[in-house]
């Protein structure tokens, strides 16, 4: 069952549809109700190696529902700590659970400083008025 | 001329629906600099009965497997097509149709394609087939880009003993795809292992054919190991006909396997349209070029077929599809099908079994020097003619026959070599007359 | 309906092979023979030919009904052209066999260049491709190859593609090794010229554009581009998907295309055949010509021979000398038009002036402007007023006997509807088909849960693609093949999602 839209405001929102909860000098990361919308139903998540690093505002995976695919943009720099079995081995949990049991991946930042840059909850609304 | 649909009156009518006063408007928006202001430069239009008349003419000027007995073979194959094939391709439900996008109104190609699927999948002993390839020379292309992506790594090895056009084909591509290509010499008309796995240190892929350009069985298990160990993608090439008697890549140990289609299902036509066929482990599966079908189920629970997978292809992923082909070779793959139904399990064993002991009864009655004589072959072996190959062929074709395939084009030291293919088609009237040609 | 295998029963079988008398068996080596024999059905004769009979009436062809499929180019295949590709001296034609024995199938493919450097306005060409987008690799192949003998190919890196493009192209661009740019598209269809010029330089290799567009739209800027990239010394590569609307009219050599493909099973009838097979010949400029695969047929007087000594040649881009038998059906086609090939390509792009003139006022037509051979509506006006989609549309054209158009594509159009009818098309198939896509626009607020369950008269209803994909079920698997019926549908797919 898919979610009702929300945009959080205890998270952080890359314009590309991605989102970032910061805890320390770690944080989750994961796509938007708006960008798991657009694809429809996910059908597989092509994850990072555990122990890469992700680089701000560059692609490190790929979700893809039937008739669309889409490269995941990492909000913040970091090292992939962990990586989301669940979403793997069932991808349309980030349809159902966005933002929680749907998050990607779990880095440790490398530049926290770079989290300024991101919008919140308010600014990434506005972005998607504009779309 | 016969395909015109409107009359004058239809278009006078359509005009004025339109809008525009003549049909010259419609095309208003060309700009009068890139017009063409004369009448083609070709001939008047035929009627349907001097098209036939023309191409009969045309027909008539070849030398078909009717008119000679033919031993050519180095990869296409004479084998016999059964009657049932095109009575099904030639319905018009399959010829004219186009690929099955919308599912409801294609189970039929789909289901077939499933099944089509299935009896690559059987044959190869692998997980995932996809709905076919150009053919047999252009699914090595797409094993390599499917290698190279897998792997990481940049060269690829090809077995000297795989067909020349093969390998030529591997080399065309590599340059797009980044690749490094390094070929393994035959010794002695077969791949040696040891040189196989110092030459797959570091490649993505290792191709080599079984049996192989010469007819010759590769020791294939000792191959794959060899590449596995070098960590690279062993991929088998491989004769559909071969599988009933032949052990299937995927038992020892291939990632891939790969083969030209045309000995099941499809008539010679002077070398297409055929259909390449490319299956792999399932790891592989969203690597896979080309269209795939997969079943699934209506709103109703019915069971029903749909392409699947899609966002590998280029209609989706479009830059960074699995590869730009869209386009395949749909109905001749369904004629192996068909073919292969026809022959069963049994049929195609015997079929396997028939071609190599007659291919084994040629030799014997050639008496010929053999180029290989240690080694095992399926349906093809090479001999020595005692002189140019070439001379062997124009004096053989004076008493009818096409002796075989001169393999001094491709190797060299092999100017007085033919490639012999003996199929079911072959009677043994014929290799008497095969070995009466060869001795005059 | 059952599997082939499922119809199997051990110790069935309907092909029989010969049996020389006192042949010798031949023995395989232990370590090679096979061990568990292949699980092909067994089965009759007459089984396999009800089985097949059965699939056959569960699909749809050109045979069947009309079908208007966007840059498909679904017009009739003529029977006579499977006639002639049976005749022996044809079909039984080993590719091997030698000059001597097959000048009848070397004069057929040098006549057949020779019409399609005519048709095409340029001077040579290979017919080895084997479809349009092998076509396309080549000619990407044939650009490298000329600017690396310019030594040119270290620098000019970059192939320019239309945003309207078929995916094809900014996939061989990918496999042939250059990077992609894509230039935008005009209020008015047009390649925005803006734009591509701020794209082009010295280090772009050339462009790939498909003119008239997947639009249906004539360029017509086409000289200032052709222009922009000869300017810069670049080439320009003729995507020939939609050549159905201009032979005769507009050659592509004409608007300063240096390469062009020609796809044999769109504009020249060759039977696409559930897929395929299909047919890409390239035609290219006189400087281009020592580049084109090997081996080139050739006309030596009243001889024909094949000729692989060409160094600068790319090499093979498949087997021998391409699909032989599709040339043998398009040669027919061609006779059979001759010089009057215009009339074809004339009442193709009447059929689709027609047919939108019949169709604007129910749906929203983006690009205002005289079509060529095809042209795209779009239904975002029912879906927004009545939650009717594209597909919705497509798949209840299927109740109406009639194969949808293409969907979904170009991309630049929302909800689009990409219509084709061909030149082989009465007037009356027309009228039937805007009768019920306008009836279908009428539907949409009058009982759109009919058109949302459609359709109605098939063997299947909407699959679940979903399922199809997650599952990934690709192959039978006997025993162990599972039970999808017990497994939840979703929701079948309603709409193409948009991606982000």
């Amino acid at each position: 069952m898919a979610a009702d839209e929300s945009y959080p405001d205890d998270l952080r929102y890359h314009r590309e549809h991605d989102w970032a909860r910061i805890e320390g000098d770690e944080a989750v990361l994961g796509i938007t109700w708006y960008a798991q919308d657009a694809l429809g139903e996910l059908v597989h998540y092509e994850p990072p190696e555990s122990g890469s690093s992700v680089s701000k505002d560059s692609t490190y995976g790929e979700v893809e529902s039937v008739k669309a695919v889409s490269d995941v943009i990492a909000p913040l720099s970091g090292e992939v700590l962990e990586v989301n079995q669940v979403v793997v081995d069932a991808p349309e949990t980030v349809n159902e659970d966005p933002y929680g049991n749907g998050w990607l991946v779990r880095i440790r930042l490398s530049d926290p400083a770079e989290a300024e840059q991101l919008l919140d909850a308010a600014a990434y609304r506005e972005v998607l008025a504009e779309q | 001329m016969t395909y015109v649909c409107l009359t004058d009156a239809d278009r006078e009518e359509m005009l004025a629906t339109i809008g525009v006063s003549s049909v010259e408007e419609l095309f208003r928006d060309i700009p009068d600099g890139v017009r063409l202001k004369r009448e083609l430069d070709l001939d008047a239009p035929l009627s349907e009965l001097e098209i036939v008349q023309r191409l009969e003419q045309l027909a008539g000027r070849n030398v078909s497997t009717g008119d000679t007995i033919s031993f050519l073979g180095a990869g296409v194959y004479d084998h016999y097509v059964p009657s049932i094939v095109d009575a099904i391709l030639q319905r018009g439900e399959f010829l004219t149709a186009y690929t099955p996008y919308q599912p409801e109104l294609s189970q039929g190609v789909l289901q077939a394609l499933f099944e089509y699927q299935t009896v690559i999948c059987e044959l190869t002993g692998m997980d995932v087939s996809n709905a076919s390839g150009y053919d047999g020379t252009t699914v090595a292309a797409d094993a390599c880009y499917i290698a190279k992506h897998a792997t990481g790594r940049s060269k690829v090895v090809l077995a000297e003993s795989l067909n020349p056009q093969l390998r030529q084909v591997v080399r065309t591509y590599a340059p797009g795809f980044g690749l490094e290509v390094v070929d393994v010499p035959h010794r002695e008309g077969v791949t040696d292992p040891e040189e196989l796995r110092a030459a797959a240190e570091g490649a993505a892929a290792v191709i080599f054919q079984q049996p192989n350009f010469f007819g010759c069985l590769e020791p294939a298990p000792e191959l794959a190991a060899a590449a596995s160990d070098a960590g690279a993608l062993p991929v088998a090439h491989v004769d559909p006909v071969s599988l009933g008697v032949l052990e299937a890549p995927g038992a020892y140990g291939c990632a891939i396997a790969i083969g030209e289609g045309q000995g099941a299902g499809n008539s010679l036509s002077f070398g297409g349209p055929h259909y390449g066929f490319i299956a792999a482990r399932e790891e592989f599966t969203r690597r896979m070029p080309g269209r795939i079908v997969g079943e699934t189920t209506d709103v109703d629970g019915n069971r029903g077929y749909v392409l699947t997978l899609q966002t590998r292809e280029q209609h989706i992923r479009r830059e960074k599809a699995t590869s730009n082909i869209t386009t395949n070779q749909t109905l001749l793959a369904l004629g192996g099908l068909i073919h292969l139904c026809w022959l069963g399990p049994e049929g195609l064993r015997e079929l396997g079994e028939t071609c190599m002991s007659l291919a084994e009864h040629a030799k014997d009655r050639l008496g010929l020097p053999l180029v290989f004589p240690d080694r095992t072959t399926f349906k093809e072996f090479a001999v020595r003619v005692g002189r140019p190959a070439a001379e062997a062929i124009r004096a053989a074709r004076a008493h009818g026959v096409h002796p075989g395939y001169p393999l001094g084009r491709d190797y060299e030291g092999m100017d007085d070599v033919l490639l012999v293919a003996v199929t079911e088609q072959r009677t043994l009237d014929e290799i008497e007359a095969l070995a009466e040609a060869l001795a005059t | 309906m059952k599997l082939i295998f499922e119809r199997s029963r051990e110790g069935r079988r309907a092909g029989t092979l010969p049996k020389p008398e006192g042949l010798a068996r031949a023995e395989v080596p232990e370590e090679l023979r096979r061990r568990r024999p292949p699980r092909l059905p067994e089965i009759p004769e007459n089984e396999i030919v009800r089985h097949f009979t059965r699939l056959t009436t569960r699909n749809f062809g050109i045979d069947t009904g009309f079908y208007p499929l966007g840059s498909c180019t679904m017009k009739y295949n003529p029977r006579v052209n499977e006639r002639v590709a049976a005749l022996p001296g044809f079909r039984d034609l080993h590719p091997l066999q030698d000059e001597e024995g097959s000048q009848g199938a070397l004069e057929l493919m040098v006549e057949l260049q020779e019409i399609l450097a005519e048709v095409t306005g340029l001077d040579a060409v290979s017919l080895q491709p084997a479809a349009g987008s092998q076509g396309e690799l080549t000619g990407l192949m044939l650009m490298r190859a000329y600017f690396a003998d310019r030594g040119e190919a270290g620098r000019r890196k970059k192939i320019v593609v239309a945003d309207t493009a078929h995916g094809t192209n900014p996939a061989s661009v990918t496999m042939a090794g250059y990077e992609l740019v894509k230039v935008d598209t005009d209020k008015r269809g047009n390649i925005d010229l803006d734009d591509l010029r701020a794209k082009v330089d010295d280090e772009t290799a050339g462009l790939m554009l498909t003119n008239p567009s997947t639009l249906g739209l004539f360029d017509e800027h086409i000289e200032e581009i052709a222009r922009i990239f000869h300017e810069t010394g670049g080439l320009l590569y003729y995507d020939g998907a939609n050549l159905n609307a201009v032979c005769g009219i507009s050659r592509p050599g004409d608007m300063g295309f240096d390469i062009v493909h020609i796809n044999l099973h769109k504009t020249f009838s060759q039977p696409h055949g559930g897929g395929g097979p299909g047919g890409g010949p390239i035609a290219v400029r006189r400087h281009l010509e020592p580049y084109l695969p090997v081996p080139a047929v050739v006309r030596d007087g009243r001889r024909y021979r094949l000729e692989f000594d060409r160094p600068k040649s790319i090499g093979k881009v498949r087997a021998f000398t391409g699909p032989f038998g599709v040339f043998v059906r398009s040669y027919a086609f061609i006779l059979a038009w001759g010089r009057e090939l215009k009339t074809m390509s004339e009442d193709a792009v009447l059929n689709a002036n027609y047919l939108l003139a019949r169709l604007r006022d129910a749906y929203e037509l983006p690009y205002d402007r005289l079509c060529m051979h095809e042209f795209v509506l779009s239904a975002r006006k029912l879906k927004r007023e009545h939650g009717i989609t594209a597909l919705d549309v497509a798949k209840r054209l299927m109740d109406y006997d009639f194969h949808p158009p293409t969907i979904y594509f170009p991309l630049v159009v929302p909800e689009a509807l990409m219509i084709e009818p061909t030149e082989t098309e009465t007037k009356e198939t027309l009228d039937d088909f805007a009768d019920a896509m306008n009836a279908i626009a009428r539907e949409a607020s009058e009982e759109p849960d009919t058109i949302k369950s459609a359709p109605h008269n098939r063997p299947v209803k909407r699959l679940d693609e979903v399922k199809a994909a997650k599952r990934a079920v690709v192959r039978y698997r006997f025993e162990e093949h599972p039970d999808l019926a017990a497994e939840p549908t979703a929701s079948a797919a309603t709409e193409a999602p948009r991606g982000v």
